[in-house]
């Protein structure tokens, strides 16, 4: 993209002041996450017993936690791994179910097998399949990751399948074919190419759910484990306080759904953005 | 017509013999063998190969998955391993509390939702539509967990209006065990009326592009008749779809707050076989949570079939 359509593109995306705040929340919420030795005050894992469940101060801005480790520093290296383990997620779920989808779409005869396979999967609740996938790899931030990527995928297969089936049915494809190009090439440069909109909003949403998705995990014991800080351990080991010490659960709940809906709200304005259709409804 | 229906049907088995499939493949990838976690960290050699006899974890895989298989069709589901039960009985007796809470959330939802989505599409792209699209996202943003801490921390703990958790002492009336309810079909409610908010919304707008309401409009009909008579009505088709399928989604996936609020259904079953490792249960449930899904989709489809002309395939 050159500099002028990059212009363009962004004055697109930001026209809604909402998705300009959501781009800008989520910029910060990513580079707390990186910065996180810098920006953090204390370390997330230092513990003084003589300051447990203080309420918010000056020193400790969003309070400290059962072990009097600061939640603010706890919630800034947690989103490390909050969204590091969305970010893979999203990689895994996008790369395979591109292909599924783009095989389901363009050959006819793969098309059953794999849509069954994706109805199956879909017949169950998200959570529900990502638990028993959990419980059957072993809890560890690695099979969170691959479970919630296995949970995901179908999605994407759907979406991408959709996209597919529409733009195979085009000139240039058929062009394509008829010159001879490799049918890889058609399917991995052409039509790829031609539905990355569709998949790159689909991204935006799935990094969400996968967010609350780990979360709840590790709610449940049977995410991540309990001594690797996410925003979802935090509420987990903080919930027994709550009584005493509600920030302690409040704050890296907000977390997830500051970055929660940052997201979705992007996901919604590029939707708008690159879908025509919707465009011109609005 | 009986063709049509006869290949829903098919499909319908079909997936759920993909389902079945995947769940026993997949548990057999666990670690762990099933006979020595049956017996517990004291059981001799000996005791856990006459047990593996018992079971036919001697046999062959694919052997074992035909004798399974067998056994499901025929509506056996197999033993837990803790509970000292069959695995369909344990999942009866959780039906209640999940069958009343899907059942209220999806109330809650759509009592939210439908109207929310109403109002967005008729003043698209207006200020109502900008709030009621970003409260929608907000509640998809928010992990039910988290809310139902907070709510219990409220409106139970602080002011005192419903239970804490649980579903009543053994004995409670069938009123004192719903109203136990309430609270998690709140939290549950809220978050699942985004799905309902934005999916009437999108088919409200499909209908007001059609032609007959554009005809309706011609004809100098009001607005608001326009949309009550010509818009709503052929609206509410795809809103019950979706209604439909969430409320089927929810019966499985109220698993987290079933276990906030500490309520004894599926979902609680569920995640103590998965702490446990009691393997039959969670393949047991797993079954029946997606033959649950399945069927309400079947029926969707069925009552699409014999209602719409169109739907011929």
């Amino acid at each position: 993209m050159d500099r002028a359509s990059t212009h363009q593109f962004l004055t697109t995306l930001f026209h809604r002041k909402i998705v300009l705040l959501a781009a800008i929340v989520l910029t910060v919420i990513l580079l707390f996450a990186i910065l996180a030795p810098w920006i953090a005050p204390y370390s997330p894992t230092g513990m003084r017993i003589s300051q447990r469940l203080r309420p918010p101060s000056l020193t400790h801005w969003f309070g400290t936690d059962e072990f009097g480790r600061d939640v603010f520093s706890r919630i800034v290296f947690g989103g490390r791994a909050s969204l590091g383990i969305g970010v893979a997620v999203v990689f895994f779920s996008v790369l395979v179910g591109t292909i599924l989808g783009l095989l389901a779409g363009y050959f006819r005869k793969l098309d059953g097998p794999i849509m069954r396979l994706v109805d199956a999967m879909m017949s169950l609740p998200d959570i529900l399949l990502a638990i028993f996938l959990v419980a059957v790899l072993g809890a560890s931030a690695g099979n969170v990751i691959l479970a919630l990527a296995i949970v995901y995928t179908p999605r994407v297969t759907r979406v991408v399948r959709g996209s597919t089936l529409v733009v195979r049915e085009i000139a240039f494809v058929e062009a394509s074919r008829t010159v001879g190009v490799p049918t890889w090439r058609i399917l991995f440069v052409h039509i790829l190419l031609n539905i990355s909109s569709p998949i790159l909003v689909q991204a935006t949403f799935i990094f969400a759910y996968a967010m609350l998705a780990e979360a709840g995990l590790s709610f449940l014991g049977a995410g991540v484990p309990p001594d690797v800080p996410t925003w979802g351990t935090m509420i987990a080991s903080g919930q027994q306080y709550v009584d005493q010490a509600l920030w302690v659960v409040i704050f890296p709940g907000l977390a997830i759904v500051l970055a929660a809906l940052s997201l979705q709200l992007l996901g919604d304005g590029l939707r708008d953005m690159l879908d025509p259709q919707l465009r011109k409804d609005l | 017509m009986i063709m049509v229906l006869f290949r829903r049907l098919f499909g319908m088995l079909l997936v759920m013999f993909i389902v079945a499939t995947m769940v026993f493949f997949l548990t057999r990838l666990a670690p762990g063998d099933p006979a020595s976690l049956m017996l517990g960290e004291q059981a001799t050699a000996a005791d856990v190969e006459q047990l593996r006899k018992t079971y036919g974890l001697d046999q062959p895989l694919l052997v074992q998955y035909l004798l399974w298989l067998k056994e499901v069709v025929q509506g056996n589901l197999g033993q837990s391993i803790f509970l000292q039960r069959p695995v369909l009985q344990a999942i009866g007796e959780r039906a209640e509390p999940t069958f009343f809470l899907a059942l209220f959330s999806i109330l809650i939802a759509s009592i939210i939702g439908i109207p929310a989505g109403i109002i967005s599409a008729v003043w698209r792209g207006e200020k109502a539509d900008q709030f009621v699209s970003s409260g929608a996202m907000l509640a998809a943003s928010i992990p039910s967990f988290w809310l139902g801490l907070i709510f219990i921390q409220f409106f139970s703990v602080r002011l005192g209006w419903f239970p804490v958790a649980g579903y009543g002492p053994p004995g409670a009336s069938l009123v004192e065990r719903l109203y136990h309810l309430m609270l998690p079909a709140l939290v549950l409610g809220i978050v699942n009326s985004a799905l309902i908010t934005r999916f009437t919304r999108a088919s409200v707008l499909d209908v007001m592009g059609e032609d007959y309401v554009r005809t309706a409009r011609a004809k100098g009909q009001s607005e608001s008749k326009v949309i009550l008579r010509h818009v709503l009505g052929n609206a509410l088709i795809p809103i019950i779809t979706v209604v439909g399928l969430t409320a089927a989604l929810l019966v499985g996936g109220a698993i987290i707050t079933e276990t906030v609020f500490g309520l004894p259904g599926i979902g609680n079953l569920v995640v103590s076989a998965v702490l446990r490792r009691d393997y039959p249960v969670i393949q047991g449930a797993l079954i029946v949570i997606a033959g649950i899904y399945v069927l309400i989709n079947f029926s969707i489809d069925v009552i699409y079939t014999l209602v719409d002309p169109r739907v011929k395939y």
